[in-house]
């Protein structure tokens, strides 16, 4: 295969705030041929994920009923598919929950079938 | 009421909390006043990941950030509900809360308390003061902590990490981001966060842009935007008019030093290594010092403020030789401006323009750091050991690094 074929694709890893500039070289068959740039192993993994199907830990919010506040912050256990969110967001939008819920609460297991869970990061009391 | 005690703290935020737990460490007592329900400060509304990864080795989201630390001030007394009135120089807080006024006499301060938003009002810009225009820190507050939404179609103006990270908030919740305006020619937030904010949602990113003017009747209807020469005055003819109810501003944040006002500032409280200030009994810590990238930074910085102001209260810490750090070539930022060289530092430093590979030297010291792709937005820390107590000033300075070839 001639190199011009070849693509080129400089990211910014994700997986952490160091932010390194990973450059992966792949061919349309998503064949990898050569990763740099990134500072530990995440950034390899991140690499090769983000040419085929980018993955993104999803953070967002849920009703709480009868709690000290209005929302618990809830997050996926793991990065999901990006192309998962809007149908994430639109199960996510119509949940609720009853205080109190405390920091890691289960509130889907195995959600959208990603093998991660959806869980509270913020602990609310009951009023 | 009347308070005794070895270290009064603050604010509960990031740094806060960190200062009560390191100082009450240290075998003293210690008060931190909060004047919110609950401490934590902005990290309760910043419900993203990526806080923790330094500090306590976890990648979490604020609130459970929060909730870490907050887990370690078990036997702390916080005073929740609290604004503090005045710090006097006799070393007494005056504070009020709910039930009236009350005094504390401490030995030692620290001030944790962080930063405010520059408001839009404060931008030379055109155009009536209508309903529509947010900081980016309310918006947020809006929608994650008081389930309101701030409006259908915005705009935000300022890529720093705050615009970034709601603009993707503001996606998932459904309403429309049409743009994000930056007036340099680089994106304001960490590279990471264009990435995950912007680009994964097809977000446009407007460099070297700013808005120009506002229109509307009661509520925004339109932003108008341009492009920026070098000097940031708007070039002719390259207008963009945006039809959106919402422009959500993240411009800039502002150190705050209130009440405490015989202290050296700029704009943030001026500190040493040992995070002491001009008066040797108050210690300042996070963003009222200066703003920091990452709740990382600012936890470490409130830990090692707790551990000095807990000493000093003991009597094992009393005023720092202060060598001067001065700013040199390139730099735009150095924290700390002081140094005690009989301890050792921590250096933030800003870069004051782009990179491709920075070679930062501390002079006279022997300490060279190279560091790729240095950029403003990004902090770059360098760690100084103790040092020879005769050198009067050292000095921070920045140059390209020209590779050798061969």
């Amino acid at each position: 295969m001639s190199s011009s074929q070849n693509l080129v694709k400089e990211l910014t890893c994700v997986r952490c705030p160091l932010g390194c500039k990973v450059k992966i070289e792949y061919t349309k068959e998503l064949e990898v041929l050569n990763i740099s740039g990134n500072k530990c192993p995440r950034g390899r993994e991140y690499a090769i994920q983000e040419i085929s199907d980018p993955h993104r830990i999803l953070v967002t919010s849920i009703k709480v009923k009868k709690g000290k506040y209005l929302l618990a912050s809830v997050k996926t256990t793991d990065a999901i598919p990006l192309r998962l969110f809007d149908e994430a967001m639109k199960i996510i939008e119509k949940l609720e929950v009853e205080a109190p819920v405390k920091r890691g609460d289960i509130i889907i297991k195995n959600f959208l079938e990603t093998g991660t869970n959806l869980i509270v990061t913020r602990s609310v009391e009951r009023l | 009421m009347k308070y005794k005690t070895d270290v009064v703290v603050i604010g509960g935020g990031a740094a806060g909390m960190a200062a009560a737990y390191r100082a009450k460490k240290e075998g003293v007592d210690v008060i931190l006043l909060e004047r919110d329900e609950d401490t934590g400060g902005v990290l309760n509304q910043c419900i993203h990941n990526g806080f923790g990864l330094q500090y306590f080795k976890k990648d979490l989201t604020g609130p459970e950030f929060k909730e870490y630390a907050k887990e370690r001030l078990e036997d702390i007394e916080i005073l929740f509900g609290t604004y503090v009135l005045e710090v006097r120089n006799d070393r007494t807080i005056i504070f009020v809360d709910r039930r009236g006024i009350h005094e504390i006499e401490t030995k030692a301060l620290v001030m944790a308390t962080g930063a405010r938003e520059r408001h839009f009002n404060s931008l030379p810009v055109p155009g009536k003061r209508i309903t529509g225009v947010f900081t980016a820190g309310l918006a947020q507050r809006f929608i994650n902590l008081e389930n309101l939404k701030p409006g259908s179609k915005a705009v935000i103006l300022g890529s720093g990490d705050i615009g970034l990270i709601m603009a993707r908030r503001l996606t998932l919740e459904g309403i429309k981001v049409e743009a994000v305006l930056e007036i340099m020619p680089y994106p304001g937030g960490l590279e990471r966060n264009v990435q995950q904010c912007l680009k994964d949602f097809g977000i446009p990113l407007y460099l070297s842009h700013t808005v120009t003017a506002i229109e509307g009747d009661r509520r925004l209807e339109k932003v108008i935007a341009a492009q920026v020469d070098y000097k940031w005055d708007p070039i002719p003819g390259t207008e963009k008019e945006f039809e959106v109810d919402t422009l959500i501003t993240s411009v800039g944040l502002i150190p705050q030093t209130k009440p405490v006002d015989f202290v050296e500032t700029d704009p943030g409280f001026l500190v040493s290594n040992t995070n002491q200030t001009s008066e040797d009994w108050i210690f300042a810590a996070g963003n009222c010092t200066v703003i920091f990238d990452l709740v990382d930074y600012v936890a470490k910085e409130g830990e090692k403020a707790g551990k000095y102001a807990a000493m000093y209260a003991k009597g094992e810490y009393k005023k720092g030789k202060k060598v001067k750090v001065r700013k040199g070539e390139n730099i735009g930022v150095i924290h700390p401006i002081y140094i005690d060289p009989t301890q050792e530092s921590t250096l933030y430093i800003r870069v004051s323009k782009v990179f491709d590979r920075a070679n930062i030297k501390v002079l006279p010291l022997d300490v060279e750091v190279i560091e790729d792709e240095a950029r403003p937005p990004e902090m770059i820390v360098v760690k100084l050991k103790p040092f020879d107590e005769n050198i009067d000033e050292i000095e921070v300075m920045a140059d390209e690094l020209i590779s050798k070839l061969g």
